[in-house]
């Protein structure tokens, strides 16, 4: 392999032509927001899009600003982060746990079964006012829809990485006298690491969706609160403000579970 | 010389919701100790199951299985070589080669030291901090092998170990698989299909016949011990060798 010193003519080409394409796709997703914005904008200036309804990229900003300079902003989207990262812990932990009881105990898992296909095809938001009326209509109640949206597709989800284990490299363990709890730790667990960092991508989803569900059904605070109440009382540029806000917390969690990924997965 | 290995009268009837299938019936071979045994059978009848059977994986429905004296077969005493390497991907080479020491717990600084002296003495010292999808397939089986012999075992069980690499790799694998197993003086039980293969490690080769399986015929090879893989190739007595088995191997399919 050649060094940077003495690349020949036509791989320093190569590395330009490369370097150009990567600047292009930069280029244009920045252009493609600033584009969308600004005709946002000049359409709401001239009056061609009725600011009430559609609202602006100006309004909305200005509304951000207000939110931010009472402090409310940051309350919200704290109780709002506070239940979707509850919800995200508690329906992890425990469904993977529940998936290493259904590995360990065939039987239990051939009973279980159908209870689970039923779980898992019920909308859980169906449960909406069981809820409240078994827990509040609070945060608790919240945390609960978030940990029920989320906790069975983590079962299902780790259950079958489990069970998709080698059956070879099972072979091979027990061949050498492995026990189940050998097995389970040297290889079962190690082998599903990937199905457990896509199983935290799903859940970053679908413990949003909990917890905005949650709040559009329940809350006095929260994200979702502001998007409710803003539609309710007709302020707009409220409700933008707090969908850019969520975007914006929701993008940033799924980031940090993606270098989570980079840490283990990539280092093997 | 010593008997290793004792099977006597072995039956495994296997039950399905379907029906109940006689695997192998009224087997009974020994093995010595310092032997390279070859086991060769046509496709699905039984060669895998009998290795399963010899470890203790399954249990016998008739007849016993004895490591030495002992009874029931056992898997303290034995090294398991598959048709894949299966290395563990997220184990490094050396992490790889002393998993039988962490199932056994007999992880001590001397046996890790043995285990990877037998890396450096085969020539794969430098990729001891490798992972295994950095190797060949090839250096992944010799690999492989080295996990087997790390624990020690006092039987080699190799179920078909070279039929997923390709014919070239094959070669020179069963050829390095041989010399380690006989400078390591182990006690080598190997299944196949393939008869040139039997007969270019094997110090005896059984026949099976097709299920339920049992001994056919049994051939002992003149090579002498120390004839590797491809100089037997080479010997005259090779082909001679190979047509009788394979005669006998597809008489037996036609029954």
């Amino acid at each position: 392999m050649k060094t940077k010193d003495n690349f020949s003519a036509e791989h320093l080409l190569y590395l330009k032509k490369r370097k150009r394409d990567d600047l292009t796709v930069a280029a244009a997703r920045i252009s493609l927001a600033v584009g969308f914005l600004a005709l946002w904008e000049l359409l709401f200036q001239v009056g061609a899009i009725d600011g009430f309804i559609f609202s602006s990229p100006s309004r909305i900003a200005k509304s951000l600003v207000n939110l931010a300079k009472t402090g409310e902003l940051f309350m919200h989207a704290g109780i709002t982060l506070f239940e979707t990262l509850s919800g995200f812990v508690i329906a992890t932990a425990a469904g993977t746990l529940a998936a290493l009881a259904l590995w360990w105990n065939e039987k239990l898992r051939k009973i279980l079964d159908p209870y689970i296909v039923v779980l898992n095809s019920l909308p859980k938001i169906a449960l909406g006012p069981v809820i409240i009326i078994w827990f509040g209509s609070g945060l608790k109640s919240i945390v609960v829809m978030t940990v029920l949206i989320t906790v069975i597709v983590t079962t299902i989800t780790m259950l079958g990485g489990f069970t998709a284990t080698d059956g070879n490299k099972i072979f091979l363990l027990r061949s050498l006298g492995a026990g189940k709890m050998q097995i389970l730790t040297k290889l079962v667990i190690p082998s599903a690491l990937p199905t457990f960092i896509s199983m935290l991508k799903i859940n970053v989803g679908l413990s949003w969706i909990g917890s905005i569900m949650g709040e559009y059904l329940v809350s006095r605070a929260g994200i979702g609160y502001l998007i409710v109440y803003g539609g309710q009382v007709f302020k707009l540029d409220l409700v933008y403000a707090a969908t850019l806000v969520l975007c914006l917390l929701a993008t940033g969690m799924y980031a940090l579970v993606s270098l989570t990924e980079k840490l283990t997965v990539g280092k093997k | 010389m010593n008997t290793l290995l004792t099977l006597d009268k072995v039956g495994l009837v296997y039950h399905s919701p379907s029906g109940e299938t006689q695997a192998i019936k009224d087997m009974s071979f020994e093995v010595n100790e310092g032997e390279f045994t070859a086991v060769i059978g046509p496709s699905g009848c039984g060669k895998s199951t009998l290795l399963s059977v010899i470890a203790g994986l399954i249990r016998p429905s008739e007849g016993s299985v004895k490591i030495r004296e002992r009874e029931g077969g056992g898997s303290g005493e034995l090294g398991y070589m598959l048709q894949r390497d299966e290395l563990f991907p997220w184990r490094t080479i050396r992490k790889n080669v002393v998993l039988p020491l962490e199932i056994k717990r007999r992880k001590t600084r001397v046996n890790v030291e043995y285990a990877l002296s037998l890396l450096e003495k085969y020539g794969l010292k430098e990729f001891t901090d490798h992972y295994p999808d950095q190797l060949s397939g090839g250096m992944r089986q010799r690999v492989a092998l080295i996990r087997t012999l790390a624990a020690k075992p006092e039987l080699l069980l190799l179920d078909e170990p070279f039929s997923a690499l390709d014919y070239q790799t094959r070669l020179s694998v069963c050829e390095d698989v041989f010399r380690i197993i006989r400078k390591e003086n182990k006690t080598a039980l190997l299944v196949t299909h393939d008869v040139s293969e039997a007969v270019s490690v094997a110090d005896r080769v059984l026949l099976l016949s097709p299920r339920p399986a049992k001994i056919r015929k049994e051939y002992l090879l003149d090579f002498g011990r120390d004839t590797t893989p491809l100089k037997r190739r080479n010997d005259p007595r090779f082909r001679d060798w190979f047509e009788l088995m394979w005669r006998d191997l597809n008489y037996e399919n036609k029954r």
